[in-house]
This record gives structure tokens, C-alpha cells and sequence, in this order.
């Protein structure tokens, strides 16, 4: 497990919103530096949203909203917080952005608001939000800091689809709904995977994904 | 480093404002939600009779068809002066069985065939538990069952909201057969019990307090309908 030490943003006069350094912000935690795979971040509810694929979908779609405007908004308000009542002022933070996002599953969504449950609230305690806030928007500008915010929430998303796709076909067959495996390979003897659709699959899957990502990622090798 | 006042002041204004945006969000969106939860008992209440649809429009359609809703008291009286919609179970639960008002469904099927359906509540191991019990013609024979819960622990008491689990009570009988009510029990399968198959289901491993709680609440929510079902039946008889 490692936690990455913000790489710091040199004060330029004029950046350019896309540029290099932009983008790696946004794009290392989709792999080089997954808050799931890399830094064991947020598996708790990795293994309880990703039975099917909508409510995963639904779920990462959430985090990434908290994790880019928790993010923003810190970043924004860096420098006023008082140092001492700082983890106070992200968690209010954190958790305005939340109940938000139940509120509006509860209004929009109710079944899917319904199959995550305890869960949408739970995001409020993912290590990867606040992990965030600390490690990178407390001392970084808002643009760099919702790019960063962006892509952890992504990071983390892509890893709950994933799982929650391979689940779905093995466990019930079906991606969103729609059924992928064939009639015939049931008519001749293929049974759903029942293991697949109890929290510990979702471990084995993610366990061989990063078995995986290390493999053809070289970076990764000496990580940990 | 900031001083005490500006920390204090920069606390009470981050609550301030976070509690305003929050209070709108919650007040703005309450229809809607309100809505989804009237649905949302409709399609229980439908499930306890193994009618299960995700369309919206079937579900409004079906109930306002099949369903109709009345209240009666533990003497088997019907009430006819108070709306089913209006009676909270949260505050009767806890009323002796006396003052409660019991709002009962009936569900008149295109056979002509009714089944009488049973609103509940109790409590599990984190919050409110409820359901819906849909009794045969009989008075006697579980026809389906459903559950539901605030916040019980996925996996383990969470159960209860499972197929698998509410499914064990179809066919069960709430009666003995000296017709003395004894309800369909939850207990562990190797607990030994003085009643037949036909009166237990097997409660959750893991969940052991969340399953007692379901048994209460069968036992509590039932029992004060049965005057009134009694009054049927010899209406029936006549």
C-alpha cells in the first residue's frame, strides 16, 4: 500500500488548462496510481455495489461527484480554513456533497437508491475522498484539484465497473439486464456462478485484477 | 495560525451555510421522494400477493384495480370514518391491541379469488423493520410475504428483504389446528419447538437479531386481526 505525496504544482503565471501535467493529474489514477488497486483505497464498498452493473455505474458516478467538488471546493477554500479544524471543514464538506447525492437517488432513482443503501452514505467514510482533500487539494489550485478530484473518482469507478461486469456475467448471466450468455450453453449444463454473487468474489476479481495490472504494468513492479 | 474567533466564526459559518443548501436540496426534491414512496408501498403491498413489476404505470394500475384499503379495530369492527392512508403504524405498534387502528388490504383477484392483506412493523437490530403478510381466503394459509428494512447489515439481516427468505412463508399457517393463533415463528433450524413445519421458517444465520424481530413483529401484527377475520368467516358460514 502507498499513498501518494502530491506532486507539487509550480506556481506558472499562465497554464494551460489541458497541459501535460493536467492531464497526468487526471489520468494516473486510472492506473499508474489507482486509489483501489494501487493504493488499496475504498474496497469496502468495491465489494459490496458491484453484484450488477447499473448500481456500480450509479455508485461511481456518485463518488466522482464528491471526490471532483469536495476537492474543488477545499482547493477553493485552502487558504481561509483554520489549520485546526481543517478535517472538520472537509468532512462537513464531504458530507453536504453525500447527502446531496442520496437526496437526489431518493428523488430520481429510488431503486437503485434502494440496492446501494447504507452504502451511497458510507461514501462520506471512503478513504480515497478525504484522502484526497489531504494529500493534494489543501495545497493545490482548484483547476489541478477537481482534475484530481475527476480522476480518482474515475479511477475508482473504472474498477467498480469491471468487477461489477465480470460479476454480473458470471453470477447472473446478464450486463445491465441484458442477457449475453447464450440459451444453449444453459441447455447444455452451464450454471450461473453463485459464489459470484456474494462479497467475496468481488475480492478475488479485484485481487486478480491487480495480479494483472502489475503484470503489464511495469511501473508497478517494485510499488509496495 | 488563526485565532480562536476567527476559528470559531469560520466554523459556525461553514455549518450555516452548508445547513441552508442542504435544508433546500431536501425541501426541493420532497415531492418527488414522497411520491416514490407511495409508490413504493404499493409494489410491496403487490409483492405480497407474487406480483412483482418494475413499470410504474402496472403498478398504479394494478393496485387501483385489485386493491382497496380499510381499517378495523381488534374487536372486528370496521372503521369506516378513517382512511387506511392515514394511520401510521409507527405510533400503533406500541398501542395495546385494543387502541390500535389496523388497516388491512384486500386483494380481489380476476378469479374472484381475495386474499386479505397484513400491514406490519417492528424493529430489527439498527432501525424499522416492516412488511406486508397476504393471508388466503382461509384466514390461515400464508399466501406470500414481503419485508423490507431501514438499515439492517447487508448480507445478514438485510435478508430479510431477499427472495429466498420471504418465499419460505407461502403455504405456512398462522393457526394451529384447535385454532389457537400461533403465527408462522422465525427460529434457527435446530432450535426445538413444539409446533409442526407448517408454523416455522428458518431465520437468517448472521441475523439472529433482525430474524427475532421479524417472529415479534409477525406475532404483534397479526394477532389483532383476528377478530375481525373471525367476523368474516361466520359471515361467510351464514
Amino acid at each position: 500500500m502507498s499513498v501518494e505525496s502530491a506532486p507539487a504544482v509550480q506556481e506558472k503565471k499562465k497554464e494551460a488548462l489541458f497541459s501535460k501535467k493536467n492531464i497526468r493529474i487526471l489520468r494516473d489514477p486510472l492506473d499508474d496510481n489507482n486509489p483501489v488497486t494501487v493504493q488499496v483505497l475504498g474496497i469496502c464498498s468495491a465489494l459490496a455495489v458491484t453484484v450488477q452493473v447499473k448500481p456500480a455505474m450509479i455508485m461511481a458516478l456518485g463518488v466522482i461527484f464528491v471526490t471532483a467538488f469536495s476537492n474543488l471546493f477545499t482547493s477553493l477554500l485552502r487558504n481561509t480554513i483554520p489549520n485546526r479544524v481543517r478535517i472538520i471543514v472537509q468532512l462537513i464538506i464531504i458530507a453536504t456533497l453525500v447527502t446531496i447525492v442520496d437526496q437526489v437517488l431518493k428523488a430520481y432513482m429510488f431503486d437503485i437508491s434502494k440496492k446501494l443503501s447504507v452504502f451511497v452514505g458510507l461514501i462520506i467514510t471512503n478513504c480515497i475522498v478525504m484522502g484526497r482533500l489531504e494529500a493534494f487539494a489543501l495545497a493545490q489550485k482548484p483547476w489541478p484539484s477537481l482534475m484530481d478530484g475527476i480522476g480518482n473518482g474515475l479511477g475508482y469507478g473504472i474498477i467498480l465497473v469491471v468487477v461489477a461486469v465480470i460479476r454480473e456475467i458470471f453470477g447472473a448471466g446478464t450486463v445491465l439486464g441484458f442477457h449475453v450468455i447464450p440459451q444453449w450453453a444453459y441447455d447444455h449444463g452451464y450454471v450461473n456462478n453463485g459464489l459470484m454473487v456474494l462479497p467475496p468474489a468481488a475480492l478475488f476479481v479485484i485481487g486478480v485484477y491487480i495480479w494483472a495490472q502489475r503484470s503489464w504494468n511495469k511501473k508497478l513492479v517494485n510499488v509496495s | 495560525m488563526h485565532s480562536n474567533s476567527y476559528t470559531l466564526i469560520y466554523a459556525a459559518g461553514i455549518s450555516i451555510i452548508t445547513a441552508v443548501i442542504l435544508a433546500v436540496t431536501s425541501e426541493g426534491l420532497k415531492p418527488l421522494q414522497e411520491a416514490n414512496v407511495a409508490l413504493d408501498k404499493k409494489s410491496n403491498i403487490l409483492k405480497s400477493v407474487r406480483i412483482t413489476s418494475a413499470d410504474r404505470k402496472t403498478i398504479e394500475d394494478t393496485y387501483s384495480q385489485h386493491v382497496t384499503a380499510l381499517v378495523v379495530n381488534s374487536a372486528g369492527e370496521e372503521l369506516s370514518d378513517v382512511l387506511a392512508e392515514d394511520v401510521a403504524l409507527k405510533d400503533q405498534i406500541n398501542k395495546p391491541a385494543e387502541e390500535r387502528l389496523l388497516p388491512l388490504y384486500e386483494f380481489a383477484g380476476d378469479d374472484g379469488k381475495k386474499f386479505y392483506i397484513i400491514p406490519m412493523r417492528g424493529v430489527g437490530l439498527w432501525g424499522p423493520i416492516w412488511g406486508y403478510l397476504a393471508l388466503e381466503g382461509d384466514f390461515n394459509t400464508v399466501y406470500g410475504a414481503f419485508f423490507d428494512h431501514k438499515g439492517e447489515t447487508p448480507g445478514l439481516g438485510a435478508e430479510i428483504a431477499e427472495k429466498p427468505f420471504q418465499d419460505q412463508f407461502q403455504g405456512k399457517t398462522i393457526m394451529t389446528e384447535q385454532n389457537q393463533f400461533i403465527s408462522v415463528n422465525v427460529v434457527k433450524p435446530t432450535d426445538k419447538v413444539s409446533f409442526g413445519d407448517e408454523h416455522r421458517v428458518d431465520g437468517i444465520s448472521g441475523g439472529t437479531i433482525t430474524s427475532r424481530g421479524t417472529d415479534a413483529m409477525l406475532k404483534n401484527c397479526i394477532e389483532p386481526y383476528l377478530a375481525y377475520f373471525e367476523k368474516l368467516k361466520s359471515n361467510a358460514g351464514q
